[in-house]
């Protein structure tokens, strides 16, 4: 940003520490031009979060430049991170001066000169828009709707996300202007560490990582225990396949993640935080490292802050992307250099943890929660949510859904109006068969158990969990054998090899998923015995996983299997028995077939078969030798007259 | 704080920071443990030690879990007893079917485990990870395949040698123990001390077996074998053979290796007295021409490859002599082959040591021939010992002269971390002063400790002596000493805890109990004979009257 120093001191001294919340008329012009909500010239915003540069956002910002400088048009751009709506990316608003800012979806390269050239001409284009923003005192699109008002958005309640898509991750001025670091301006003037706890054990805010463990409790911990130096650690190390809430968050208001750190720092009496996120998130890694360098340079972190004598020091820790090193105790072995490997708690990190020194690990979304807690009070917290589960809940939706994104909806919230609602259901009219939430440790939820309520017990009482936010949706293309297969070996290669029932126990039992999709090899070693045997065992040792893992890893290892068992036992035993997958997915267990009335014996698949299975000569149907065939289905995608079919 | 707790049923008082597994094993109640090592930092990482707390959700470890107050422990409910039968089962499905043919069988507690929980039938039927045999190192061998990953070794190298050459390698089910960058033993930090493999429960840690090669050279009727006994030696060999206290071990064994073949049996002592001596010597020329202190003792091979990789600044601090063993195996080379009228090179000159180290040592010493063929340690004599047939509790003693007669216990103390230091001091009084020390026990050197301090008035002045054992205190007490903390004359260093009574070529399961024992007989020895300091044992001279052209 061009005109960075010029508003430090009006920001810092009439915007931050104005803690009254009282402003002359002058200031709130300043304010609402710095927050753009007050232009003169036009303003485009484009999400170039990761999901936005995955779909092309780079090349459309490209496009957007060369428009502006080809048509002399003055505009500031902006580059703010994702609203939420993943599948629509690349997605850029225009906001002309006097009118409300407009959004359009899926602006690829190619549809930027449309899209622009009718908006600066007071037109809409129809194929691209998506919505208009609320704001009062700009003339609105007519036959727009409002985006709030989007099924997408219509339930979610954007508390961490709230400035996700209208700031500028990389400017610390567009975070203090909508009200970034006033609490910690607040919590460092008027409270002392103990009462921060105290507010925040009142808000009942608890563990977003999948614990669900009160918040406030455990800082309290930290701060009682006497320590040479404690530290807090930000677990970024989001590694479930399909959730990338953290991610979100830190792309889209770093600042907020800051605050909440530095709150929580100060509370448990921590003068030195890591962020311990992956080195899989670059984009989030540059961002974090401009939003601290900017904090100090506004002196937020560093020595005697707001001249307190209070001292923080954050550095950011690159993981190498074990999906163990999510697990706190972990976590913090990584952060010492050695192995990353649990241990069996007590002694808790918050006793003795990082160093042996008392340690508090935060998930992400916890702690950029901190801020607006300490901002409107435990009891506005309160109202949000359910009673055992306060507050909002992003979740990632991912699979086979019409709507993919992150979503933050409170707590309550039906999982069918998830996704139904704000999913918009399942892509192409296909069926829902189940949704998987919670990730390699989470597990199923079949179509009829959605009329559940979003919440820590709520879910349990389901026999889910809430896990960190990751929700899978699986339509009837999915094997649930092959998923829990897909899982099972997902856990076995990320298994850190410490205890074990985890180590070798989920290496039998991904040898016995791994048997019943599978064609037998021999017949002659009881191939048929030993896996039947092995299915009776899979339950026998999904227990004593349960029972004796270290860890949270090897503990739920086995629930996406259990509960794949317990909703859908009949493809189990359809795969055991019938040797059958009525999905098509395992692909030792398709057999194909030519339908000769469709066949006029053109060759081809014949040609590309690597087993030689199929017979025939030319211009007559050929034929499939089913115990040739090993199922790989290239004739299937070769065909050109739809003559295989699977059976 | 003494409260209460409900074991099975039954009241049982517990103290607060104790461990479940504590409170068990006072009560008599055993659960099976793997991965727990007395004295160590628990992990939990095997689970076998699992019981049920009443209002637990999971099983819990009891190594690593404290009792409190309100618990209700069951420790072999059916639930309890699933679980660590699942994980024996788990354990021997990944585990080579080769118990017959294993070094370990009848040692191996993965076996013992099986038998306890009754486990007959082979569960899961699928694939092994199965790892190549590391023969890299020349005293230590590593079978991966074999190894269960408790992790012992790890926190023994880690926690007792500072010295972390191993670590659990990949992930998951291909998780193993390695060596930086897969390169074998002999690349690694390894300072091969063997104590990894006292504490290994399986065979997947052994010694590089020399006895093939030394029965081999017992048949050969070209050569003339003969072996030296290290003091550390005897008393485990009584303790696996259970023969009772009251014999005359040194007369028995030297029978026995006659027996077997041998032709003559020389006691290392001797030489431990040379040493002792050269030791004195040295340390009371560097006090009177003031050189910088202190003195590193040099007959530890572990410690001296340490010092010679890592800290080679530090080796002009080192005694400048040979290793007893080295001094003995260069006398029969040089002056026993001519005494005996023997071709140096026909002799075959073995010896028995508790450490695998010393394999080691043999190895990297020694110019156109190697000074000591073969060095074998206790456990493999003991093999030896039964394999020749020997019942030591029905043989007749003999009567065939050792080889250098006259034996004093200075050198013999040497078996024990201390004994050395304190060897060394009485001989020094007796240079310094011309008098010899009365009495001979210093205190503050003996015991079961890991570092003993004791200083030590001669003549006008006051000489502080360290013992340290176990390499990582050794690591600590030089870091004392370069930054000016602490300071002493003379510093004593054994790589493996309490010395070679503990080393890591001894029996297995070795105890305390088994520790204390063998520090009670060489402390006893010492009270017994004549002859209780260096300078006076008459076979030094032979020796001193014979220099070798090598050493």
């Amino acid at each position: 940003m061009d005109n960075y120093t010029e508003d430090k001191s009006f920001l810092l001294e009439k915007v931050l520490k104005n803690l009254a919340g009282e402003y002359q008329k002058e200031d709130l012009e300043k304010i609402s031009i710095i927050k753009r909500d007050k232009i003169v010239t036009p303003v485009i915003y484009i999400g170039t979060g990761t999901c936005g540069l995955v779909a092309g956002a780079a090349q459309t910002l490209a496009a957007i430049r060369k428009y502006l400088s080809d048509n002399k048009i003055q505009a500031s751009i902006v580059e703010c991170g994702c609203i939420g709506f993943c599948s629509e990316e690349p997605i850029a608003d225009i906001h002309l001066p006097g009118k409300a800012r407009i959004s359009y979806r899926k602006v690829t390269e190619d549809k930027v000169e449309a899209v622009l050239s009718a908006t600066f001409n007071k037109n809409v284009n129809e194929d691209h828009v998506l919505g208009q923003y609320k704001s009062i005192p700009s003339e609105t699109w007519a036959n727009v709707p409002f985006i709030d008002q989007l099924p997408f958005f219509s339930l979610q309640q954007r508390l961490v996300l709230k400035n996700s898509g209208f700031v500028s991750p990389l400017s610390i001025d567009d975070a203090i202007a909508r009200g970034g670091y006033r609490s910690f301006y607040k919590t460092i003037l008027n409270y002392t560490p103990g009462k921060v706890c105290d507010i925040i054990e009142q808000s009942e805010l608890r563990g977003r990582g999948g614990g669900g463990y009160s918040t406030g409790k455990k800082w309290k911990v930290a701060l009682t225990t006497a320590g040479e130096q404690k530290y807090l650690i930000c677990n970024a190390e989001e590694s479930d396949p399909g959730a990338f809430m953290d991610r979100a968050i830190i792309e889209g208001d770093p600042h907020c993640l800051l605050e909440g750190i530095a709150i929580a720092s100060y509370a448990i009496g921590a003068s030195y935080a890591f962020i311990y996120i992956r080195s899989d998130y670059p984009r989030a890694v540059t961002i974090l490292e401009e939003a601290i360098r900017q904090a100090k340079e506004y002196e937020f972190l560093g020595q005697n802050i707001f001249g307190s004598g209070y001292n923080l020091n954050i550095s950011i820790r690159q993981s190498a992307g074990a999906f163990v090193c999510g697990e706190e105790t972990a976590l913090i072995r990584s952060l010492e250099g050695k192995r990353g490997t649990p241990w069996s708690k007590p002694p808790y990190p918050a006793e003795s943890g990082l160093f042996n020194q008392p340690t508090i690990v935060n998930n992400v979304e916890t702690l950029a929660n901190v801020p607006a807690i300490l901002e409107h009070g435990p009891s506005w917290f309160k109202k949000i949510g359910t009673k055992s589960s306060r507050g909002t809940k992003l979740f990632s939706i991912t699979g086979n859904i019409q709507n993919a994104g992150c979503i933050e909806v409170p707590m309550g919230t039906k999982l069918s109006d998830i996704i139904n609602h704000i999913g918009g259901g399942v892509k192409d009219g296909k069926k829902l068969k189940a949704v998987q939430i919670g990730g390699p440790s989470g597990v199923c939820i079949p179509a009829s158990g959605l009329d559940v309520e979003i919440g820590f017990e709520s879910l349990e009482d389901a026999g889910a969990v809430i896990g960190s936010g990751g929700l899978s949706v699986l339509d009837e293309t999915v094997c649930m054998v092959d998923l829990s297969r897909y899982f099972m070996e997902f856990i076995q290669k990320e298994s850190c090899g410490k205890c074990i029932p985890c180590r070798e126990g989920t290496k039998r039992m991904l040898e016995i998923l791994e048997g019943i999709t599978r064609r037998p090899r021999e017949e002659s070693t009881h191939e048929t015995l030993e896996r039947f045997k092995g299915v009776v065992q899979l339950e026998s040792l999904a227990e004593v996983l349960r029972d004796t893992s270290l860890c949270g890893l090897g503990q739920n290892a086995a629930s996406p299997l259990l509960s794949s068992l317990k909703w859908f036992r009949e493809e189990f035993e359809e795969h055991i028995f019938d040797r059958r997958c009525s999905a098509a997915v395992c692909r030792e267990l398709r057999t194909f077939y030519i339908d000769v009335d469709a066949c006029n014996g053109c060759n081809v698949c014949q040609k590309k078969c690597p087993e030689n299975a199929i017979i025939g000569v030319p211009k007559i149907p050929h034929f499939i030798v089913e115990n040739k065939c090993d199922g790989c289905g290239i004739c299937f995608e070769v065909c050109k007259f739809n003559a295989i079919i699977i059976k | 704080m003494i409260f209460t707790i409900e074991i099975n049923g039954r009241t049982v008082t517990a103290r607060r920071d104790e461990t479940i597994l504590s409170v068990l094993n006072r009560t008599g109640i055993r659960v099976p443990t793997l991965c727990h090592l007395a004295g160590f930092t628990p992990t939990g990482a095997c689970r076998m030690c699992v019981v049920e707390v009443e209002g637990m959700p999971g099983l819990v470890t009891s190594c690593s879990h404290p009792v409190e107050e309100w618990m209700k422990i069951h420790t072999h409910s059916p639930r309890v007893l699933k679980a660590r039968r699942t994980i024996v089962e788990l354990l021997l499905a990944n585990h080579p079917d080769d118990c017959l043919y294993c070094d370990r069988s009848g040692t191996c507690e993965l076996q013992d485990l099986a038998s306890e929980l009754n486990i007959k039938e082979r569960h899961y039927r699928q694939g092994r990870h199965s790892i190549r045999i590391d023969r890299n190192c020349n005293s230590i061998e590593r079978d991966p395949s074999k190894c269960i990953l408790c992790g012992r070794c790890i926190r023994v190298c880690d926690e007792i040698l500072g010295m972390n050459a191993i670590e659990i390698v990949g992930r998951g089910s291909k998780s193993s123990i390695g060596t930086s960058n897969n390169k074998g033993l002999n690349i690694e930090a390894c300072i091969k001390c063997g104590q990894c493999i006292m504490v290994c429960p399986t065979a997947a840690l052994k010694e590089k077996s020399s006895y093939p090669a030394v029965i081999d050279a017992l048949n050969n009727k070209d050569l003339y074998p003969v072996i030296q006994i290290s003091p550390g030696v005897q008393g485990s060999i009584a303790e696996d053979l259970g023969i009772k206290g009251g014999k005359d071990m040194q007369n028995l064994l030297g029978t026995a290796l006659r027996m077997m073949g041998f032709r003559q049996v020389f006691d290392t002592s001797a030489s431990a007295d040379l040493m002792v001596l050269e030791i004195s010597q040295q340390l009371a020329r560097r006090i009177k021409d003031k050189e910088k202190m202190p003195l590193f003792t040099s007959c530890c091979p572990s410690w001296v490859k340490y010092i010679e990789e890592y800290r080679p600044e530090l080796i002009k601090h080192m005694v400048a002599a040979k290793s007893p063993m080295l001094i003995m195996g260069s006398w029969i080379r040089e002056n026993y082959s001519r005494q005996m009228n023997i071709a140096k090179e026909k002799i075959f000159s073995v010896a028995v040591m508790p450490c695998t180290s010393k394999k080691h040592e043999a190895t990297v010493d020694g110019k156109d021939h190697p000074l000591i063929d073969a060095v074998l340690t206790t456990r493999e004599l003991i093999r030896m010992i039964r394999m020749y047939g020997i019942d030591f509790n029905t043989m007749e003693p003999g009567n065939a002269e050792p080889g250098l007669g006259a034996r004093g216990t200075a050198g013999r103390l040497s078996g024990i971390s201390g004994g050395e230091s304190e060897a060394v001091i009485r001989s020094l009084y007796f240079q310094m002063t011309g008098q010899e020390l009365s009495p001979v026990r210093i205190n503050e050197l003996r015991g079961l400790k890991n570092r003993k301090e004791a200083k030590v008035r001669i003549g006008r002045s006051t000489y502080g002596f360290a013992a340290v054992s176990g390499l990582a205190a050794a690591l600590q007490l030089i870091g004392e000493i370069e930054s000016g903390k602490s300071e002493f004359h003379m510093v004593e260093v054994m790589a493996c805890p309490f010395g070679c009574i503990n080393g890591g070529g001894q029996r297995l399961g070795t105890d305390e109990k088994a520790l204390k024992s063998r520090m009670k007989a060489l402390y006893d020895a010492d009270e017994e004979e004549m002859v209780k300091v260096a300078h006076r044992n008459s076979s030094i001279f032979e020796f001193i009257n014979n220099p070798l052209e090598s050493s």
